[in-house]
């Protein structure tokens, strides 16, 4: 079966759509044939964060109400082999999302060798977001060491439990923290909440921290997600993610201040 | 303890108060959502017949839901207001 993962949030950006083309590019990188789906419908943005908007021809909801088929509508990523991405429609809203739809292009995604099928969920807890994450065997949750994103982050989780397809067969979908614009200085002056308060309140596992880095924006201004960009801090992060996803240990980094030459000496 | 470190705990800001908070406020939901569906209207209406009695704040009335094995444990607990002298 092909594994299905929503990455999802609650709030509103905080990440997802940076994480979902960062992640599925780490996989297609692998030799995974990875496909990356926009469930953001209505506000489509993950082809800007991939850089294939101009290829845009079909959609996901076309694909659900058979004006397309999937092969026309999957757009072959340009800078990784084995990825694929299915855009959001722009001008339909999101009722045009129903579960048998949803789960007949999971199907049709399997039967086509996928072996991994990566969601992007919009922001909220409305239809958009229950779609995204209805088929999923795994959740990334994307939490910012802030208040709003934190409880919403728990929210999440709750529903993440009860309302998905998994949840209805007596299985648990796997949970997977992810906390992103990570600053070290701003936890080290006691202004922002650290990794280890955040995994207190949630308790979920978690696979990485992704630090706020100027990386991110210029990733998404070129229109090539930001682990491409190997010499970046963001990049790496991202890049340890998906190692981490796919089974390695990897220790984290980028979770201390980096120590000037002056301090090091002194107290390093 | 160097005075670094001292230093640094000085600086302690606002993140321990979110992280309060968010422990408080995360319980609570997590209550309501592992509990019955209806949990969250019978606070209401006990809040209501309590105040017929005596002037109480919401944080003042705690209903907690727990799962056991053998049967559910609806808890409540009411914190009066002080006694007047
Ligand atoms: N690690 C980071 N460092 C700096 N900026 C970041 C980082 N991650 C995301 N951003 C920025 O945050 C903004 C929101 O990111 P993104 O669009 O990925 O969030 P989202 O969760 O998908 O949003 P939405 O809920 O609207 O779909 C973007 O401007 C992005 O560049
Ligand atoms: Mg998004």
């Amino acid at each position: 079966m092909s594994r299905i993962v929503v990455v999802t949030s609650g709030k509103g950006g905080v990440g997802k759509t940076t994480t979902s083309a960062a992640f599925s590019t780490g996989l297609a990188m692998r030799g995974y044939k990875t496909a990356v789906i926009d469930f953001d419908v209505g506000l489509r943005n993950l082809d800007l964060i991939m850089g294939c908007e101009r290829r845009v021809v079909y959609d996901f909801v076309n694909v659900i109400n058979n004006e397309a088929t999937l092969n026309q509508a999957l757009i072959r990523d340009k800078h990784v082999e084995n990825l694929y991405v299915l855009p959001a429609s722009q001008t339909r809203d999101k009722d045009a999302l129903t579960p048998e739809g949803v789960g007949r292009v999971m199907d049709e995604l399997h039967e086509l060798g996928f072996d991994f099928i990566v969601c992007d969920s919009p922001a909220g807890i409305e239809r958009g977001a229950h779609m995204a994450m209805y088929y999923a065997d795994d959740a990334v949750v994307v939490t910012n060491p802030e208040v709003s994103s934190v409880r919403d982050s728990d929210r999440i989780l709750g529903l993440l439990q009860s309302k998905t397809h998994r949840a209805k067969q007596g299985e648990t979908v796997r949970e997977h923290l992810l906390i992103t614009r990570y600053s070290p200085a701003r936890v080290q002056s006691g202004e922002m909440l650290s990794m280890e308060d955040i995994l207190e309140i949630l308790a979920v596992p978690l696979i990485g921290v992704i630090p706020e880095s100027q990386s991110v924006l210029q990733a998404s201004n070129s229109g090539a997600p930001v682990i491409l960009d190997k010499a970046s801090d963001a990049g790496q992060a991202y890049d340890d993610f998906v190692r981490r996803f796919l089974g390695e240990t990897v220790p984290h980094r980028f979770l201390e201040v980096e120590k000037k030459g002056f301090f090091k000496k002194l107290f390093g | 303890m160097g005075w670094f470190s001292y230093f640094k705990q000085e600086k302690a800001g606002s993140a321990k108060v979110a992280k309060e908070r968010l422990q408080i406020v995360i319980a609570h939901e997590r209550l309501d959502r592992n509990g019955p569906e209806y949990l969250p209207q019978l606070r209401r209406d006990i809040m209501e017949v309590i105040r017929k009695y005596v002037a109480i704040t919401d944080d003042q009335v705690n209903v907690q839901y727990e799962k056991g094995s053998d049967f559910d444990v609806l808890e409540l607990n009411i914190a009066l207001p002080d006694r007047e002298h």
